[in-house]
């Protein structure tokens, strides 16, 4: 690393490794439930066990974003960060307002809307913390002696994310109304603002990986992130179809979101020709390998097997099923949770000086989570494509279905078990790593890839 | 060949475009479409309440509504008309949670009061114009 405070991401980092397996643990309760065996309903009955699972995903997938920027931000602007004792507080007073949500949950302390369920009371002291956060990385900038396009892009995105988090502050009597402003976080998040994240740390990470010539990153980063909006934003309308939106929408979210995957498809292209043209020599190679997946698993969680409910003859049927909780899994973790675990397979060497770049562990932790992963969403598919046809086509009554169900839940446990794995390898190497150190400062030149 | 500069008018001109459309479109949603669609003249306070159960103890977390939700336990958008007010009230509150096939809901414990909010309420969704959602299933006899 190059500027000591960049090391404050570190926290952050380790943060969402400790949530990201307590969001399995909740998983795993589900599961099971799903398969006939609701053993803690009395204690975690189900709608706990969602609410948690969901939220810690979208805390840690937070915290991971804020880590980056944290990282990269002081790098790119060429300054240290504007202040590490504020980066401090910040993180504190985050990870507080999390684990009080967990347990708010567990006793009952929520607003039942989906995704946004953390209560009001807290939303304002996110909102507050979000506004620490966003002041140290702009003054950090604003001072800083250089500024680069993947710096703004990454800034606009984390910026955009506190603005479009307000909509879904505001009480509504109407449920339709409440649905229509919940869309603006959640589907104007992870298909809009988000893909700036993932945009400007994918940048990031290919100009160091591969030593491409940074203004040839930066204009395809422009055009990607260009397509994102120009799909993205009208494609909001999927979730208008039939929700009690009027029936315009029914063509202009379909034709809209149906392009959408084009900007995940330029993502695919733009790190893989990247990588093509580059010079293959940075020793990082499990870096290089989460970089490319994100960009390639994204495409088919996001841009597949969302394209394949998302014309309205389609979500018809299949709205509000396992399908989609089959795509809410793969798109989430091909474009964000892999986006997290690549800045941090990348920035952990070089904040701690420790240079477990190739080892077997991250070997076996990156494909046995994505093949684990891959399993469950086959796993969700089936199940969600036979309760499509029992339940919307041939009309049995919900439960029954559920019963003809259990035995691919089971099949997703016994996935959901290797991806598990994975993921503890995975923690393991993290673990390895040790803290950052300070005199892991100024190492990064004897292992960045050279233009070639 | 596109240069950086044609490359940042495209995502920022294309981002505004977009944007405002879509702000238009959302503004027509809220004050007409979503109004008429949902008979919000019908939206008592009685119904605003129900809604506000239906947050408070987060059905949600196990059923779709409108089709959102979870996945744990049935779709209640056309509940209403599905098994009627008093299977709903019976529901609620039933003795060790109500699970007729074994899955099992939580056990509730509203005042009667409480009960005839959550029925209006789904008796005021059950009305809404959803474009066909939920659809008769094509091949039921
Ligand atoms: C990384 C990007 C994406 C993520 C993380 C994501 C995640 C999700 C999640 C979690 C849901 C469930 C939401 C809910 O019901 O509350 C959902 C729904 C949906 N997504 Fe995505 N999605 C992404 C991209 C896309 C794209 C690109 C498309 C279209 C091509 C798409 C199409 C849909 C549709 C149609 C639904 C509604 C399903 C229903 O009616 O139940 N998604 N998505
Ligand atoms: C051991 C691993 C996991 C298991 C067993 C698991 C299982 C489940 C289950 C059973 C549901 C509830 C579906 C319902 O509503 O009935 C669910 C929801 C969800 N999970 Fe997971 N999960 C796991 C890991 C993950 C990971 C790693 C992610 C993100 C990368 C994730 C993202 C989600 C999302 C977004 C939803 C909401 C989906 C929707 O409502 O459409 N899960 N999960
Ligand atoms: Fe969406």
């Amino acid at each position: 690393m190059k500027f000591k405070s960049q090391k404050i991401a570190y926290y952050f980092f380790a943060l969402s490794m400790l949530l990201l397996i307590l969001q399995i643990v909740y998983g795993f309760i589900m599961g099971f439930a799903h398969m006939g065996y609701d053993v803690l309903h009395d204690f975690i009955p189900f709608n706990v066990a969602v609410t948690t699972h969901k939220n810690l995903l979208v805390v840690w997938l937070l915290s991971g974003f804020m880590g980056a920027a944290y990282y990269i931000i002081p790098d790119e602007a060429d300054t240290e960060l504007y202040s590490v004792p504020l980066a401090l507080i910040q993180f504190v007073s985050f990870a507080i307002v999390g684990v009080v949500a967990v347990i708010g949950f567990h006793m009952h302390w929520w607003e039942g809307r989906k995704f946004l369920e953390i209560p009001r009371p807290l939303d304002w002291l996110v909102a507050l913390n979000v506004i620490l956060f966003l002041a140290n990385i702009l003054l950090t900038q604003i001072k800083g002696k250089k500024s680069s396009t993947t710096a703004w892009v990454l800034t606009m995105g984390l910026v955009f994310i506190a603005l479009l988090y307000l909509p879904g502050m505001i009480y509504f009597e109407n449920i339709s109304v409440d649905s229509f402003l919940r869309w603006w976080v959640v589907h104007l998040w992870v298909e809009g603002v988000w893909e700036l994240v993932m945009g400007g740390i994918l940048s990031y990470l290919l100009i160091k990986l591969t030593g491409v010539d940074r203004e040839v990153i930066e204009k395809w980063l422009y055009v990607i992130v260009g397509l994102t909006f120009l799909s993205g934003i009208l494609g909001t309308g999927h979730h208008y179809y039939y929700t009690g939106g009027p029936n315009y929408w029914l063509m202009i979210g379909g034709i809209f979101s149906a392009l959408e995957p084009v900007a995940f498809l330029g993502m695919t292209i733009f790190a893989v020709q990247m990588y093509r043209k580059g010079n293959k020599n940075h020793p990082n190679k499990l870096a290089l390998f989460w970089t490319l997946s994100t960009a390639i698993v994204s495409f088919l969680g996001a841009g597949v097997l969302g394209l394949a409910h998302t014309l309205p003859a389609v979500n018809l049927y299949t709205h509000g099923t396992l399908v989609t909780a089959m795509h809410g899994h793969l798109a989430f973790w091909g474009a964000y949770a892999s986006l997290v675990l690549a800045i941090i397979s990348y920035s952990m060497p070089l904040m701690t000086g420790r240079k477990l770049f190739d080892t077997r562990n991250g070997n076996l932790a990156f494909w046995l989570s994505n093949i684990g992963m891959l399993c469950m969403t086959a796993a969700f598919g089936v199940a969600g494509v036979g309760q499509v046809y029992l339940e919307r086509i041939v009309g049995l009554d919900f439960m029954v279905v559920a019963q003809e169900l259990h035995v691919h839940f089971f099949v997703l446990i016994l996935s959901a078990t290797v991806f598990t794995v994975g993921i503890l390898l995975y923690i393991i190497d993290f673990m390895k790593h040790g803290l950052p150190s300070e005199e892991a400062l100024g190492t990064e030149e004897s292992f960045e890839a050279v233009a070639g | 060949m596109l240069s950086k500069r044609q490359a940042k008018i495209f995502f920022l001109g294309g981002t505004i475009f977009f944007a405002v459309i879509f702000l238009a479109l959302s503004v027509d949603s809220l004050l007409n479409g979503i109004p008429k669609n949902t008979n919000a003249h019908l939206l008592t306070e009685q119904v605003a309440r129900g809604k506000y159960l239906w947050e408070r103890n987060n059905c949600m977390g196990c059923h779709t509504i409108m089709g959102e939700g979870a996945y744990y336990a049935p779709e209640l958008t056309r509940v209403y008309s599905r098994r009627g007010p008093d299977y709903i009230r019976t529901v609620l509150n039933f003795e060790g949670g109500w699970g007729p096939r074994g899955r099992k809901m939580v056990q509730y414990n509203f005042s009667d009061n409480e009960k005839e909010d959550i029925v209006a309420f789904f008796e005021w969704v059950n009305k809404m114009d959803l474009n066909g959602f939920p659809a008769d299933p094509p091949l039921k006899q």
